[in-house]
């Protein structure tokens, strides 16, 4: 099985191009890889719980793993426990973990 | 190893680097034996687009001795066997038509993408 | 003995224009911190991150003087990155586009990082387990 992780540094209030890659991580997962989309700087502003992204809201619903950089949510005021459905703080870590698995990985 | 570059930014810097920076460093890497193909999404797409002319540019009595010529590079990629793939949604969404393109170009549809990911052994974003 | 992780990446922005830099350079530290090894191909914007010349200043609006500004500066991150690669065990090559550090009169950089081409970022790529391209926009 194919492992994807996509990074995300860019909100959705200022970059259409978002939702692609929202897209994108799930037409992957529908494609039997497995998926994880890591939100970093600005893209964990989308996170936040009551923001206007219903389309991050519907792929951290989906099983899609949503994570979100912790220290970019700490730059943010952003409160771990205040994110949208789903979607699960992580340290920077994860995304060098992923990198040394071989997992493919892809900067938006 | 076959590399997938997936190209969505355009005109960044195009004019003072006389080229895109990812077209070119994707022909030098070539030239270094690396087998790369290209997939063109966002505003990149309007790279296969015909008729992109750069006017002279000239600061005082510096002129521009080479102006970029993006459809030619994208070109220059494909006649070294380079397979050019195009969001067919993303130049839909831009307005473009099929003859307003260069020729020899692969239109995909945005669902096709990942089928075409997978047949890569490696898939970088610029 | 198990071969020792390889990670590549590809840099393109300026320094103290991005915040790509900044999460570019904490995931090296943790590489480098792990022990892996690790090569950085700096193309573009990316060859100022290594600038010898980069200097550091007072900060007016907050009342504090150069020293007690201790403003950042991507030169001492990257040396400080090599020092610990160093200490881990690890490798860090730091490669600089040539032609980019040309064109910007980019010409003077720390030790410890070289001059290269883009056959250096396919041959760097090619022999690690995996290869971060990090683009500018």
């Amino acid at each position: 099985m194919l492992r994807y992780l996509l990074i995300e540094s860019r909100d959705s209030f200022e970059n259409r191009d978002t939702l692609n890659v929202i897209r994108m991580a799930d037409a992957l997962a529908r494609a039997g890889s497995e998926v994880t989309l890591f939100l970093v700087e600005n893209g964990v502003l989308s996170a936040r719980r009551g923001a206007d992204d219903m389309a991050l809201a519907a792929l951290a619903a989906s099983g899609v793993a949503v994570l979100a950089d912790e220290f970019s949510l700490s730059e943010r005021g952003m409160s771990a426990n205040r994110l949208t459905a789903g979607v699960r703080a992580a340290p920077i870590d994860v995304l060098v973990d992923h990198l040394a698995a071989g997992t493919r990985t892809l900067w938006h | 190893m076959r590399t997938l570059n997936v190209i969505g930014t355009a005109y960044r810097a195009t004019l003072e680097e006389q080229d895109d920076p990812v077209i070119w460093i994707t022909r030098a890497m070539q030239g270094a034996g690396g087998e790369f193909d290209v997939l063109l999404q966002g505003n990149a797409v309007n790279y296969v687009t015909t008729g992109q002319h750069v006017p002279a540019l000239a600061f005082g009595a510096r002129r521009q001795s080479h102006a970029p010529a993006l459809g030619d590079d994208v070109e220059a990629l494909m006649s070294k066997g380079s397979t050019v793939y195009v969001v067919a949604e993303d130049l839909d969404s831009r307005g473009v038509h099929m003859d307003e393109v260069i020729p020899g170009i692969s239109r995909i549809g945005r669902d096709s993408v990942p089928r075409v990911f997978q047949s890569y052994d490696r898939v970088w974003r610029w | 003995m198990s071969k020792r992780t390889t990670l590549t990446f590809a840099l393109m922005d300026a320094p103290f224009e991005s915040a790509r830099t900044t999460t570019a350079m904490r995931m090296i530290d943790v590489a480098t911190r792990r022990g892996y090894d690790v090569n950085i191909f700096a193309y573009e914007g990316a060859v100022g991150l290594s600038f010898a010349h980069q200097k550091r200043h007072a900060n007016a609006v907050h009342g504090r003087d150069a020293d007690q500004e201790d403003h950042p500066l991507t030169r001492e991150w990257v040396v400080a990155l090599l020092e610990q690669a160093a200490q881990t065990g690890g490798r860090l090559d730091w490669v600089n586009c040539g032609l980019c550090c040309d064109e910007r009169g980019a010409l003077d950089h720390v030790p410890g990082v070289r001059r290269g081409s883009p056959a250096d970022f396919w041959r760097m790529a090619s022999s690690s387990d995996n290869t971060l391209v990090i683009a500018t926009r």
